[in-house]
């Protein structure tokens, strides 16, 4: 195709296919002329192309077609009823758009092919004008200048209109001629072809096509037509039943999975020859599985060519001008999971649009170019597709938000004060969840996030929501390259093997028992790991399963894990392997336990289930929360008992070199705050945190040390209790230590309780409760004896 | 005879495959069995109704297996007993079933049907569809479709 443009290819492909359908479904309409959906489904095939070859600026083809269509749809509204002639011309019509397509695939443009007379013969048929009417209108061309192919078969089906006409032909000498047709048609059109391409076109009619047209009357036969006529394009592409690759495809699961055995077996065994046709096993099937893979491979462009138009449509019904871009069009991805992404993607830029965009007044009010932009992108990574809608709009606050997810009642103003901004985000995703304010026509449709969620979850991807206030909103999908075999880890638990679609899975963490039991700390009760700098909640899988692990060497093995843009790690036994697994499904009892994602056979033939790693996060995070609370309160109680127990200690600089530490379990959460988020209410200083005002105390200032108070970004450690929270600022969290065996002195300053030695340096011991009323006055007010026995050190 | 009112339809004669279970005698259809094996590794599946005894990996498909004793209310198989797995094809879905042993197949006619006895306790009832009265023993009908939707 010497420089054929894709979207002339594209037209090409498709209507060569449309037209086979239209033949058929054209014959099919004489049997059944009533049938109103075949008609329509002619218009519809006619309409696209007259549409696409206007837009290409094919004018006689859109000459062709729009007189064609003026025919169907007034057949189609019963104004004219359907006739064998009408249905000839009308076979007519389609076959000049065969020979139009013929000259444009070749010459790039329509070549000489005359139009007029089956326009003539169109209008004719329409008009009721008697039925010879196309017959002469037939010869006409012959002296034209046209294109053999054209001419040849344009000729045959005009002289089937004439034949019926004419009185039914007989029936054995149509056969006949049907054969002789055939043969003297498709070698007709090979050497008229042949000799198109190299004359290029203008080429007065060639005799024989003439004569081979001529004789051939009959019931022409459009389908041997079109394949003889079937053309490089569409030669290099075939089309292949989905369930046939399907099937494939389970096959190659299959394969994979003995080859996986056959592997492990092998691997035991020490005749070479065995070992070297495994490898050679071992390849091919991997080969093969890609290669089948490929076959279902489709360029992401497939369901962002839509898109243009949707944020097109879109932004002028909002009143806004949104500029989209899309990274990574080629990046490809099964079709089944392309199809199964296409309506949460849609539905996810029309959030953008809609929601996340501004309009053009308030972007300049807020100093942003008037034009928006969506950015889609998409590309590899790691064995997945991530793809991200990103808008640069107002972005979602996460105070609004919270509050409006109490107010739903879906979660309880404790809760939320205890989750994180990114767990706050997360809840755009729960069902019966809207941010929209008003309805709007665009969107508050019935489809929520939480539908795009399930639908992504349905076909094992994850999806998370990043935004950041002012600045934008990204909505990022991870899609598996494929369903029906998955990479995973798989892991022991309690002598059960598990498998954890690597997906989800980060990385590994692996503590021996003396680093274990340092590094492993609890905030609260909740066990948490900390993964350079950051607190990593621990889920035990045992726990979570309510097993009992078998491992008492004191080894910690962490998964680390990513749902719904939340880490964790999973605490398992062991770690076997990473295998590429094919899940099969479970059955319904199996499923309604919710943990589980389905099972697979591994390569020694065990089963192992497939852990459901959304619903684990869901699961266990949840009710480590409410756990957490419950301990919290416990601790509390039991806090002056275990005087000799070992107490955690956050430990945080406030500058001037000066080290305070803080009892860990009165800290609920550490966060950052911009230093410009922070507000003054009469002379104290307040930040606005999930939709509830949060007092700060400036830890520096109220222990009289002055620290750097030019920073951007605020340390601050949130303490909560009975639904109000303080903020502390401090200027840097340094450690947790473990404060038990520590020396202290009892030199008491304003706001301390005393200091110790701590991690080899000398520490301030804050006094909690001061430093709290310092923010809060009224803190205690409500309730006094949690503080006060929290306090007790 | 009088077949149940209530369920006359169940009264059907045809052949049963017959398993013993903690002392009786229990029979599934034959043309719901597609095949008895002996005892396999099973996977357990934490946090599963008690019934289901885990899954088993039958050439590559991965199949539930229902411990009947449980379904049935009856005290879990002695340690050291081996079960057996009856693998029963519904709605083109296999799933197993573990019983004590497996006995013949055998001939039964409606008009030895009986509705289960008044006496026999509630979760058992529920699975139990009747019972053939064959000479010197009963041989109990277990409703499969029952059985497996634990």
């Amino acid at each position: 195709m010497d420089g054929l443009d894709d979207i002339v290819e594209e037209f090409l492909v498709e209507s060569h296919e449309n037209l086979d359908q239209l033949d058929t479904d054209l014959v099919a309409l004489e049997q059944e002329p009533d049938s109103r959906e075949r008609l329509s489904s002619i218009f519809r095939t006619i309409h696209t192309i007259k549409g696409t070859s206007g837009f290409l600026a094919f004018n006689r083809l859109e000459e062709v077609t729009h007189v064609g269509e003026n025919m169907l749809s007034r057949l189609r509204d019963g104004v004219l009823s359907l006739t064998p002639e009408r249905t000839s011309v009308l076979l007519r019509m389609v076959d000049t758009v065969r020979s139009l397509l013929t000259a444009i695939e070749t010459t790039g443009g329509e070549g000489a092919v005359d139009v007029s007379a089956v326009v003539a013969a169109i209008s004719a048929a329409m008009e009721d004008t008697p039925v010879p009417a196309p017959a002469p209108a037939t010869p006409a061309p012959a002296p034209v200048a046209a294109a053999a192919v054209v001419r040849a078969a344009e000729t045959v089906v005009a002289e089937v209109a004439v034949g019926s006409v004419a009185g039914s032909a007989d029936d054995a000498h149509g056969d006949v001629a049907d054969e002789a047709h055939d043969e003297a048609h498709d070698e007709a059109h090979d050497e008229a072809h042949d000799e198109a391409h190299e004359d290029g076109h203008d080429e007065d009619v060639p005799g024989e096509a003439a004569a081979a047209g001529a004789p051939a009357t009959g019931a022409a036969r459009p389908e041997a037509q079109g394949g003889a006529q079937r053309r490089a394009v569409a030669d290099s592409t075939i089309r292949v039943d989905v369930d046939l690759l399907d099937s494939l495809m389970l096959l190659v699961g299959e394969l994979v999975l003995t080859r996986n055995q056959i592997v492990q077996y092998v691997g035991r065994s020490t005749d070479t020859d065995l070992v070297r046709a495994s490898q050679r096993l071992n390849l091919i099937a991997s080969e093969l599985q890609e290669g089948v893979m490929k076959t279902r491979m489709q360029p992401i462009d497939h369901i962002w060519s839509k898109l243009p138009r949707v944020v097109r449509d879109l932004g002028i019904q909002c009143g806004k001008t949104v500029r989209l871009e899309m990274e990574g069009k080629d990046t490809e991805l099964d079709k089944t999971l392309l199809e199964a992404v296409k309506d949460p993607l849609t539905h996810l830029v029309r959030n953008g649009v809609d929601h996340g965009i501004e309009s053009p007044d308030r972007r300049r009010a807020a100093g942003k170019p008037a034009e928006g932009c969506l950015t889609l992108r998409a590309r590899h990574e790691s064995g997945q597709v991530v793809v991200e809608v990103a808008d640069d709009g107002a972005g979602i606050d996460p105070v609004k938000l919270g509050a409006k997810a109490v107010e739903r009642g879906l979660v309880t103003a404790e809760q939320l004060a205890r989750m994180g901004p990114q767990d706050v985000l997360q809840m755009i995703f729960l069902p019966g969840f809207s941010t929209a304010a008003a309805v709007t026509n665009v969107s508050g449709r019935g489809v929520g996030m939480d539908v795009v969620k399930t639908n992504i979850e349905a076909i094992g991807g994850t999806i998370e929501v990043e935004s950041e206030p002012g600045r934008g909103t990204v909505c990022r999908l991870r899609i598996p390259l494929t369903l029906a075999i998955v990479p995973a880890l798989t892991v022991e638990c309690a002598g059960d093997r598990y498998a954890i679609p690597q997906i989800s899975l980060q990385e590994l963490v692996s503590l021996d028992a003396e680093k274990a039991a340092n590094a492993v700390e609890e905030v609260g009760g909740a066990p948490v790991y900390r993964l350079r700098g950051e607190l990593l909640p621990l889920v035990r899988l045992t726990d979570v399963l309510g097993l009992t692990s078998d491992r008492h060497d004191g080894h910690v093995v962490i998964a680390v894990l990513r749902s719904e843009g939340r880490r964790f790690g999973l605490v398992v036994d062991r770690v076997i392997n990473t295998e590429e697994i094919v899940v099969k499904a479970v059955g319904g009892q199996l499923k309604a336990i919710g943990l589980y994602s389905g099972a697979t056979v591994l390569g020694d033939g065990t089963v192992a289930l497939i852990l459901d790693v959304q619903a684990l996060a869901r699961r266990a995070l949840r009710t480590e929360t409410a756990e957490r609370q419950e301990s919290r309160e416990a601790a509390a109680a039991r806090s002056i008992a275990a005087e000799g127990e070992r107490q955690r200690m956050l430990l945080a600089a406030i500058g001037e070199g000066r080290r305070v530490a803080i009892p860990l379990d009165t800290v609920t959460r550490l966060e950052q705050v911009r230093t410009e988020s922070v507000e003054r209410v009469g002379n104290r200083e307040v930040v606005q945190y999930r939709g509830a005002i949060l007092p700060i105390v400036r830890l520096d200032r109220h222990l009289g040390a002055y620290g750097t108070s030019d920073r951007e970004v605020l340390e601050v450690i949130v303490y909560s209790d009975h639904g109000r929270s303080v903020a502390i600022v401090v200027e840097e969290i340094l450690d947790i230590v473990d404060g038990g065996a520590a020396v202290r002195s009892d030199i008491d300053d304003l706001g301390l309780l005393g200091s110790a030695v701590l991690g080899d340096k000398v520490t301030e011991l804050l006094d909690v409760r001061a430093a709290i009323l310092a923010a809060d006055p009224a803190f205690y007010a409500t309730d006094h004896t949690p503080a006060s026995s929290l306090l007790e050190v | 005879m009088t077949t149940a009112t209530d369920t006359p339809a169940r009264a059907t004669s045809g052949q049963l495959a017959t398993f013993r279970l903690d002392g009786d005698l229990y029979g599934v259809e034959v043309e719901h069995v597609q095949e008895v094996l002996r005892s396999q590794g099973l996977t357990r599946v934490p946090l599963a109704p008690p019934a289901v005894a885990g899954l088993i990996n039958l050439r590559g498909q991965v199949v539930t297996a229902i411990e009947l004793r449980e379904r049935l209310g009856r005290p879990p198989r002695p340690a050291g007993t081996d079960a057996v797995v009856i693998v029963v094809r519904l709605h083109g879905e296999a799933v197993s079933l573990l019983v004590d042993s497996i006995a013949d197949v055998v001939d039964v006619d409606a008009d030895d049907f009986e509705t289960p006895p008044d006496t026999l306790d509630g979760q058992a009832r529920e699975l139990i569809r009747g019972a053939y009265k064959l000479d010197g023993k009963l041989l109990l009908a277990l409703d499969v479709q029952k059985a497996v939707g634990a």
